[in-house]
């Protein structure tokens, strides 16, 4: 790895990789539920979805980690919601600036992300006791484990709903899509599926 | 009370200033981000508005926004005064006037249903729409985007105005499946009532405002 990351205050692998793996937000902590079922229909949306996120969180858990030794503890989730909140806003006139037809399709679920647990969660239990580079490198774990989370459900749903991939056309003209994927219900068994296929492997290989 | 106050660092005084510092950055990062982003997103807000109306008005090039009030029409500038309907007159690249577009809405299965239509002037009818925004069923509702049958309707939907320019001389009609006679009914999909329904609706609602505003006035849009 870097040796540069290494000497800085015990920074390793891990600290990357426990949001891809072992502390995944979508397969092993079951996080931000609302986001990865509403907007999982493509696999589009979901990347756009998980870039938004991940920037958020990223940003937010650096501002956090910087003002850690300043903020009283009574008021440090006020603080770190104003923090999150505003890298929100942010994403939000980004996203309407790239594309609005990506911006109606995500809706709603944008400004949802101030009340996404995992940002918080990472705020108030890594960022705000950890200097700002490990914060940074465990909130970049964090955020590509939530995209790849949402990019393992919606390239399933759209794959399976739409007999698309990325708006690509797979099967061809005759293949009759399997239209209940790509609505809500859909959302839930291809959830279930992923959590029953991560915790077989999980327990396979504590067996092993 | 000559004495000199003394300064407090009492928490209190520190969670007021940290917290007015936090929300002081926060306040310069999101001016800035809109500033930034403003231009690009109202160019975006355009070009979705001018694709949307060459796609119901084929041959159209330019767009600009009119309002049309019941003391006439006029060009769009700021908000849509009360009372007043918002189109969008289309014109060629020669600078004839192809027709005019507007938005209707009607409530569908899951949500507002808002589609945009293309009128001509010339034979008073309705000749294209196209799906604004709408949450209906894939596969269900969705049909009125991709159904060819249901899409005829639109080819040529009579909204004429009737002789006292108050109200459409037909209202638009949504009629079963294969039931369609007259040029001002929509034939609905047979297995999507809810969203034609809800387009039928629509554009019946905005017809019978816009035109008799619109129509004694249509000369005034013509360059």
């Amino acid at each position: 790895m870097n040796p540069k990351k290494e000497i800085d205050e015990g920074i390793t692998f891990d600290t990357f990789m426990e949001g891809v793996w072992r502390q995944n937000p979508v397969f092993v902590m079951v996080l931000g539920m609302c986001p990865t079922l509403a907007v999982t229909v493509s696999a589009v949306n979901a990347v756009s979805m998980g870039i938004a996120t991940l920037f958020v969180l990223v940003s937010s858990c650096l501002l956090v980690s910087l003002i850690r030794n300043l903020v009283p503890k009574e008021v440090r989730i006020a603080t770190y919601i104003v923090i999150i909140a505003t890298f929100v806003t942010l994403v939000d006139y980004i996203i309407q600036a790239v594309s609005l037809s990506l911006y109606e399709a995500l809706g709603a679920f944008i400004q949802l992300i101030v009340v996404n647990c995992i940002i918080l969660g990472r705020a108030e239990a890594h960022a705000s006791k950890n200097p700002p580079l490990k914060a940074v490198v465990n909130a970049l774990g964090m955020g590509i484990g939530f995209t790849i989370g949402l990019l393992a459900l919606g390239a399933t749903r759209e794959i399976l709903g739409a007999g698309k991939l990325f708006g690509f056309s797979l099967f061809g003209e005759h293949f009759q899509p399997w239209v209940v994927m790509v609505l809500p219900p859909g959302g839930f068994f291809v959830l279930g599926a992923w959590l029953l296929l991560f915790s077989f492997m999980r327990s396979r290989s504590a067996t092993e | 009370m000559s004495e000199p106050i003394p300064v407090h660092t009492s928490p209190s005084n520190k969670m007021i200033i940290t917290m007015g510092l936090v929300a002081s950055i926060c306040g310069v990062l999101i001016v800035g981000a809109y500033e930034s982003t403003q231009d690009a997103i109202a160019n975006n807000k355009r070009i979705m508005v001018e694709r949307a109306v060459f796609k119901v008005l084929p041959g159209a090039a330019k767009v600009s926004e009119y309002v049309a009030t019941p003391s006439g029409i006029q060009a769009l500038t700021g908000n849509v005064p009360e009372g007043g309907m918002k189109f969008y007159a289309a014109y060629d690249q020669a600078g004839v006037l192809k027709g005019i577009a507007a938005e209707a809405a009607g409530k569908g299965y899951a949500d507002m249903v808002r589609v945009l239509y293309g009128y001509d002037t010339k034979c008073q009818c309705i000749i294209g729409i196209g799906v604004v925004s709408m949450r209906e069923t894939p596969g269900i509702g969705d049909k009125i985007i991709t159904d060819k049958e249901f899409l005829k309707n639109f080819d040529a939907l009579d909204v004429r105005v009737n002789a006292e320019m108050s109200a459409l001389a037909n209202a638009v009609k949504v009629v079963k499946h294969g039931s369609k006679q007259n040029a001002w009914e929509i034939d609905a999909i047979a297995g999507a009532t809810v969203t034609t329904k809800a387009v039928g609706r629509g554009i019946n609602e905005s017809a019978q405002k816009l035109m008799p505003l619109l129509v004694p006035h249509v000369k005034e849009l013509l360059p």
